[in-house]
């Protein structure tokens, strides 16, 4: 057939609108697959609550739970750690953890319920590597300043014993605060910020 | 030969043999830098074979998979050989795509028209450290676990979307057994498929422009009356059989590693590794493995956390317009002025002194050298182009520049109430290493004549 016959516009449409479909279509068939790298109903189901039973936990001493598939640390604090929080205040990034993630009930110095015990995301907000509990004072490898908290071992993030961050460190934010409650005097339920206040 | 002709009326078997191999001419003076890539060839299908049989008894399941491993080791026949030729392979693997890529910076091999090899290299760099990132997942081990955690989290910083990101690569909330099952799943399917893709098309394209050489000499350019190159020689036999030498000094080193040093010194494979994932337990030392370690350096280097992935995905992605870089005639660093020797002296340095820094704890000190390091990593780049015309180039006005960026950084970064007093000393007595490194790359060739000089460029090659 002869180029003359051709209507090279209705072509141009043509060739136009198959493109534009055939786009249409790839693009819809690709939400389900990016929909599969999405976490499944089983994933989103291990996000249940957890209780757990502080009785046991010691005074100055530090246990962890898994809730979500994170690490919970529960510090039972003492008298002297909380009575350090606000003298180092002027060394913090965000003393009043504006920028950090925290229930609203944790809007304090303690960042807690109740001030002795913290319930804590062990995750450190740079890099999501778990922060190791220092509560000794001046221990020889974190410098005659330490005042106890926790230490990132990965990229040398610094926080106090509520978790708040120090000027310097890598990381920018406190660790979270997970809503908590408490059941009862010695049981925490993790996940759930409960009626009961 | 009746048989040969069969499949030639049907398949361009011997056109493909000769445009390829036996009437492929390369230039005749090819040296010791030549060997690596006919050596990548080779790890890419050691990688592919060990891998393959590796698969036959790995279990991607979180549960199972570390014993799996461990049963590879010790119960499958000859199970430990392949593993630790995997294992080995990997970091051989990245040794020669590093020279590799080192011989394409001094020749000049990535400059036109070659920039098309260039970009489907830096490519197959890419899959290549993903699928090596991936690859470290699997055995499930501390390492493995908490580097996967680090690393995914670097996409957690990105503004705004950075948690939908990091949650869709994991498929949960935290690193679990849907990550590790999907990371198999691309380890051994999607991203081997699209490595063997690129290294076909970068052969493709490699053999459409023809060879650079040491000398950085266009052969094509004067041919015989047959229209070979004068300065060509077929690739096989000739090439076949230097590249042959080069395999066997390779797999000499290659099994005395696998042999009598397999971990490579907790560098090949990290000690943390022998102990399996715990979530709960972050080990006290977190390293990436050596291949990773400069862009980790880099990422350190900057505080902020999303700042400091963008300066590490930065790192890479500007060896991708290297070529529009460097836009220097020149191609070969024996006929560059001695400044630009120089200059490539420092940037290999760098990237070595910033490799070995990212396997090392954090201290005041490195952590300084580490950021000045990454100025010079960058500060480079700037520099290649300032050479790209000698003979017009203002350097003085190039060194103030770049000064001027460098001091532009060091006021964002300082910061005189929490820096101690020996971070503040670390501070200014390391920012001789910049200054440094710019004077001897844009000063000396202002003021020294001969820094600055170029030789001319032969017609036929050398040697």
């Amino acid at each position: 057939m002869a180029d003359t016959g051709v209507d090279k516009k209705r072509r141009r449409f043509l060739i136009g609108a198959t493109s534009a479909v055939g786009a249409v279509g790839v693009g819809a068939i690709a939400i389900p697959f990016i929909g599969s790298l999405t976490p499944s109903a089983r994933a989103l189901a291990a996000g249940a609550p957890v209780e757990v039973d502080i009785s046991k936990l010691e005074v100055g001493a530090m246990m962890s739970v898994e809730w979500q598939g994170k690490v919970v640390f529960l510090v039972n604090r003492t008298a002297e750690m909380l009575e350090k929080l606000p003298s180092i205040v002027p060394q913090l990034k965000d003393p009043d953890s504006i920028e950090s993630v925290q229930p609203e009930f944790a809007n304090n110095e303690a960042r807690a319920r109740e001030a002795e015990y913290l319930v804590m995301l062990g995750k450190c907000t740079h890099l999501g590597c778990a922060p190791k509990y220092r509560p000794e004072v001046a221990p020889a490898d974190l410098g005659a300043d330490w005042q106890g908290g926790f230490y990132c071992p990965c990229h040398g993030s610094r926080f106090d014993l509520s978790g708040r961050v120090f000027k310097g460190a890598p990381a920018g934010t406190n660790m979270e605060i997970p809503p908590y409650y408490f059941k009862s005097e010695s049981l925490i339920l993790i996940g759930e910020n409960g009626a009961a206040a | 030969m009746s048989l040969l002709n069969w499949i030639d009326a049907r398949f361009p078997l011997t056109d493909t043999w000769n445009k390829h191999i036996a009437e492929y001419y390369a230039p005749k003076n090819f040296n010791f830098f030549y060997f690596f890539g006919s050596l990548a060839m080779l790890c890419l299908v050691l990688q592919i074979v060990t891998g393959i049989f590796l698969t036959m008894h790995y279990k991607p399941d979180a549960a199972m998979a570390f014993a799996s491993v461990e049963y590879i080791m010790r119960d499958v026949p000859g199970g430990w050989f392949i593993r630790y030729m995997h294992s080995t392979g990997a970091s051989m693997f990245f040794i020669v795509i590093y020279l590799h890529m080192f011989r394409g910076l001094i020749y000049g091999s990535f400059k036109g028209p070659r920039e098309l090899v260039w970009l489907i290299g830096m490519l197959i760099y890419l899959a290549l450290m993903a699928e090596a990132f991936m690859g470290y997942l699997l055995p499930w081990g501390q390492m493995s676990f908490w580097g996967a955690q680090v690393i995914i989290n670097l996409f957690n910083t990105i503004p705004f979307i950075g948690d939908v990101v990091s949650t869709t690569i994991r498929g949960d909330f935290v690193i679990s057994d849907p990550t590790l099952n999907r990371f198999f799943a691309f380890h051994v399917v999607a991203v081997p498929l699209i490595l063997v893709g690129l290294v076909f098309v970068h052969i493709v394209a490699l053999h459409q422009v023809g060879s650079n050489n040491p000398d950085g000499v266009d052969i094509k350019k004067l041919k015989d009356e047959k229209g070979i190159p004068l300065d060509g020689i077929a690739f096989h036999p000739y090439y076949t059989v230097k590249d042959i030498v080069g395999v066997v000094v390779f797999l000499i080193v290659f099994f005395f590693i696998v042999f009598f040093v397999p971990e490579g010194g907790g560098y090949f494979i990290e000690h943390a590794n022998f102990e399996p994932a715990n979530a709960l337990k972050t080990p006290e030392h977190i390293a990436p493995v050596w291949y990773f370690t400069p862009f980790y350096t880099v990422l350190r280097a900057v505080p902020d956390p999303w700042y400091g992935t963008l300066a590490m995905f930065a790192a890479i992605a500007v060896l991708f317009v290297l070529p529009w870089l460097d836009k220097n005639p020149i191609k070969s660093v024996r006929y560059r002025n001695k400044a630009h020797l120089i200059n490539l002296a420092w940037f290999a340095v760098t990237f070595i002194v910033l490799g070995m820094l990212g396997v090392m704890a954090v201290t005041d000190g490195l952590k300084e050298l580490g950021t000045r390091g990454t100025q010079i990593y960058f500060l480079f780049f700037a520099v290649t182009y300032a050479h790209s015309r000698p003979q017009q180039a203002n350097y003085l006005m190039w060194f103030a520049g770049l000064l001027f960026a460098v001091l532009v950084w060091d006021f964002m970064r300082y910061d005189g109430e929490s820096f101690t007093a020996i971070q503040k000393g670390l501070f200014w007595q390391m920012m001789l290493l910049p200054i440094a490194y710019l004077a001897t790359t844009l000063l000396l060739p202002h003021f020294v004549g001969g820094a600055n000089r170029e030789k001319e460029v032969p017609t036929r090659v050398t040697g």
